[in-house]
C-alpha cells in the first residue's frame, strides 16, 4: 500500500486463495506445537529445571499464539499474483515482504507442488523458474485447479516464446 | 587417422598421466611403501608405477574423439564404456590448460563445456591431453561461430606446419610488469604466505622435527628472547611481511606472465596466461551480460582494481577474471574495450542513495563496535583485561566503525544507462556491477521492517550471469519501480 504519487510497483491483480490463512495457521500452528511439546518435554525431563521454567514455558506459548494468529492474515492480505501476457508477479511476505517480475520470454519451467496440508486444503503452489541462479518464483496457496490451468497457460506462451531466455 | 574421423589422445601423455597421477597419490605410494614393509617397499612401488603406466596407456588406448559436421563426440573407457556426444552450437567454452610437464612436452589439456549449470560435472568434455597445436585447432574450430554450421572439419593437416587458423585476433591488452606494484596489495596473497609457514611449521613439528634444535632456528630464537618484547614482534611481523610481499609477487608473475587478452574473430574473448602453468580461458561474447569492477581497500587505495566478466554459464573463479590487477583506468579502458562501448559505464557518476541510507549503513557499523568496546569495559572491571584497555579498544573502534559506514555509504550508488544498469556498493571490498539492460531477466523488490520505516527498499536484478543477482541497496522505493520496469518497459509500472 502506497502513499505515493511517483512510479509504484505494479499491485499484481489476485490475491490467493482464501483458504490459504487456514493453511498457513495450520502450519504455523503444527510447527509451534512441536517446539512447544519438545521445550516442555525437556523441562519436565530434566531432574533439576532452571527456575522459573513455566514463565518461559508461558512466554514462547504467547509468542506461538500470537505468531499464529496473526501472521497468517498479515499475509493474505501482502500475498498477490498476477500473469498478464508480458510478464508474471508475486508478491509475498508479512513483517519483509517482497515483490517480484519475470518476464514471460525469460520463464524456463513451470510447475506444481502439493504438500500433504495443501492437499488436505485444495491449494497448489505454482514454481516458475527462470535462468538465474536466483531462485525461482514461488505462489503459495493457490487454489488447486486455478494452480493447474495457471501451470498450462505460462506454458503454453512460453513454449511460443524463442531463445534460451538467458 | 581413421576414415570415419576418429582420433587419439597425443602419444605423449603416456609419459605426462603418469607423472602427474603420480603426484596425486603420492600419499598413496608412501602408505603403500610402509605398509610393504621394509624389505618390499621397493616392489609394492614398482608395482604402484606399473599400474599408473598401465592405466594411462589404457586411457591413451581407449580414448577417442571426433568433430563431425554438428556434433563433437568423445569415447572412453574399457570397463565402463562411454560415449559422449554434444552438439556443436551448444558449446561454450574451449579452455587449455598446460602445466609445466605438458608444457615440456608440447601438450595441452582440453576442457570444452557447454556451459549449463546442470547438476553433476558430466557437462564438460576433457581431452587429456592432445598436443598444443592440435589444442589450438580444435578450440578454433569449435568456436569460430562464423564458420557455417555445414563446414565439414574433419580432415586434419598431418604436418603441423599448417599451424592453427591464422587468425590472431584483436588485442585488448596486454601484461604490463609495472602492474606488479599490485600484487602485494592483494591482502589474501600475502596473508597466504603466513598460513604457509604456519602449515610448515605444523608439517615439521609433526614430523617430529623440534625446530627449536636446529640450529639456525636456536640461533634466531636466542637473539629474539634478547630483545624488548615490542622490537622481538615488530621484526618478526616485517619478516613475515617481507616473505608475503616476496610470496605474493612470485605468485603474481606466475598467474599473469605473458598475460593477453584478444577478441577473436568468431566472436570470442580469449585470456592466456601463466609462467609454468599456461592458461587459456575462452569466453563466447554471445554470452557476456556485463563486467564487475572490484576494489578490495589496500587495492582501491593504490589507485588498482580487478576486472571480471560476467557470462552466462560461466561458474565464476578463476575463470571469469578478464585482468590481472591493474591500474583503475587501464580496468576501465578494458571494460570499455569488453563491452564495445564508447567509455567504461562503472566510470560514470553514479546516483546517490538517499540519506536514510547513511543513517542505515552507520547503524550497522557502529552499533557492533559499541557492543565490542562494551564488552572490553565490562572485561576490564571484571579484571580480566587491564584497566585502561577501554580507552584505546573504543578510540579505534569507533572511529573505523564509523569511517566504515560513511564509506559504504559514499560508495552506494546506481545509473541506468541506455545500454547498461551499473551498481556500486561496499567498502573493504568495493563492487561496481556493470550490466547489460538485455542481460537482466527479472527483479526483486524487497523490504524489510526497518526499510519500510525508514522509506527504502531493496531492488535486485535478477540474471543469469556471474552471481545470479545484484543488489541496488537501501534505495528510493519510487526508484525501485522505475528500475524494475527495465525488464519489459511497459509491464512492470502501474498504469495510471
Amino acid at each position: 500500500v502506497s502513499e505515493r504519487a511517483e512510479p509504484a510497483l505494479r499491485t499484481p491483480a489476485h490475491r490467493v486463495s482464501r483458504r490459504a490463512v487456514a493453511w498457513w495457521t495450520v502450519r504455523a500452528g503444527l510447527g509451534w506445537l512441536v517446539l512447544v511439546l519438545a521445550a516442555a518435554g525437556v523441562a519436565l525431563g530434566v531432574s533439576d529445571p532452571p527456575r522459573g521454567w513455566p514463565v518461559a514455558l508461558a512466554a514462547l506459548a504467547g509468542l506461538a499464539a500470537a505468531h499464529t494468529a496473526v501472521m497468517p492474515s498479515w499475509r493474505y492480505r501482502v500475498h498477490r499474483w498476477e500473469a498478464t501476457d508480458d510478464a508474471v508477479y508475486t508478491q509475498a511476505g508479512w513483517l519483509s515482504q517482497q515483490w517480484r517480475v519475470a518476464p514471460m520470454s525469460r520463464i524456463q519451467t513451470v510447475d506444481t507442488e502439493r504438500g500433504p496440508l495443501q492437499q488436505l486444503f485444495g491449494l497448489a503452489t505454482v514454481t516458475v523458474t527462470t535462468a538465474s541462479a536466483a531462485g525461482p518464483l514461488h505462489i503459495e496457496g493457490l487454489d488447486a485447479r486455478l494452480a493447474g490451468q495457471l501451470v498450462e497457460r505460462l506454458t503454453a506462451s512460453t513454449q511460443a516464446t524463442p531463445g534460451d531466455a538467458t | 587417422v581413421r576414415p570415419d574421423g576418429w582420433l587419439r589422445l597425443d602419444a605423449r601423455m603416456l609419459a605426462v598421466a603418469p607423472a602427474h597421477e603420480a603426484v596425486r597419490f603420492v600419499p598413496l605410494l608412501v602408505a603403500a611403501a610402509l605398509a610393504g614393509g621394509r624389505r618390499h617397499g621397493q616392489w609394492w612401488l614398482a608395482g604402484a608405477l606399473a599400474l599408473m603406466l598401465g592405466l594411462g596407456a589404457l586411457r591413451w588406448l581407449t580414448t577417442r574423439y571426433r568433430v563431425t559436421a554438428e556434433r563433437m563426440e568423445l569415447r572412453s573407457g574399457l570397463l565402463f564404456r562411454q560415449h559422449r556426444s554434444v552438439p556443436r552450437d551448444r558449446i561454450r567454452t574451449v579452455d587449455v590448460t598446460a602445466r609445466l610437464l605438458h608444457r615440456l612436452f608440447g601438450l595441452g589439456v582440453l576442457r570444452i563445456g557447454t556451459g549449463r549449470n546442470e547438476p553433476g560435472n558430466d557437462t564438460e568434455l576433457m581431452l587429456d591431453a592432445v598436443s598444443a597445436i592440435e589444442a589450438e585447432r580444435l578450440r578454433a574450430v569449435l568456436l569460430d561461430r562464423s564458420a557455417a554450421a555445414g563446414t565439414v572439419v574433419e580432415e586434419r593437416t598431418a604436418a603441423p606446419a599448417a599451424g592453427p587458423p591464422a587468425a590472431d585476433g584483436v588485442e585488448l591488452a596486454r601484461l604490463s610488469w609495472a602492474w606488479l606494484r599490485f600484487a602485494p596489495l592483494t591482502v589474501l596473497a600475502v596473508a597466504s604466505v603466513g598460513a604457509l609457514l604456519g602449515g610448515a611449521w605444523q608439517l615439521l613439528d609433526q614430523a617430529g622435527v623440534r625446530i627449536e634444535d636446529l640450529g639456525t632456528a636456536r640461533a634466531v630464537l636466542d637473539w629474539l628472547r634478547g630483545r624488548p618484547v615490542a622490537a622481538a614482534v615488530l621484526s618478526v611481523a616485517g619478516v613475515l611481511l617481507v616473505a608475503g610481499v616476496l610470496g605474493a609477487l612470485a605468485r603474481y608473475a606466475e598467474v599473469w606472465w605473458d598475460y593477453r587478452l584478444r577478441r577473436q574473430p568468431g566472436g570470442t574473448l580469449l585470456v592466456t596466461r601463466g609462467l609454468l602453468t599456461r592458461r587459456s580461458v575462452s569466453l563466447e561474447e554471445r554470452r557476456l551480460r556485463g563486467v564487475e569492477v572490484e576494489e578490495p581497500l589496500l587495492l582501491r587505495a593504490g589507485r588498482g582494481a580487478r576486472l571480471k566478466a560476467l557470462a552466462t554459464g560461466t561458474g565464476g573463479g578463476d575463470r571469469s577474471a578478464l585482468l590481472p590487477p591493474a591500474p583503475s583506468a587501464e580496468v576501465h579502458r578494458v571494460a570499455a574495450a569488453v563491452l564495445a562501448a564508447g567509455a567504461s559505464p562503472a566510470a560514470l557518476a553514479l546516483r546517490r542513495h538517499p540519506w536514510a541510507a547513511l543513517r542505515r549503513r552507520l547503524t550497522r557499523a557502529v552499533v557492533p563496535a559499541a557492543l565490542g568496546c562494551l564488552g572490553v569495559a565490562v572485561a576490564a572491571g571484571a579484571g580480566v583485561l587491564p584497566a585502561w584497555a577501554t580507552v584505546p579498544a573504543a578510540a579505534v573502534l569507533l572511529p573505523s566503525a564509523a569511517w566504515l559506514g560513511v564509506d559504504r555509504y559514499r560508495n552506494l550508488g546506481h545509473l541506468l544507462t541506455a545500454t547498461h544498469l551499473v551498481i556500486r556498493s561496499g567498502s573493504l571490498v568495493r563492487r561496481t556491477v556493470v550490466l547489460r539492460r538485455s542481460g537482466i531477466i527479472g527483479w526483486r523488490v524487497s523490504r524489510s521492517v526497518l526499510q519500510r520505516a525508514a522509506g527504502l527498499a531493496t531492488a535486485t536484478a535478477i540474471t543469469a550471469a556471474g552471481a545470479g543477482r545484484y543488489d541496488v541497496l537501501d534505495c528510493d522505493p519510487a526508484t525501485a519501480a522505475e528500475l524494475a520496469t527495465t525488464v519489459s518497459p511497459d509491464a512492470a509500472a502501474q498504469q495510471s
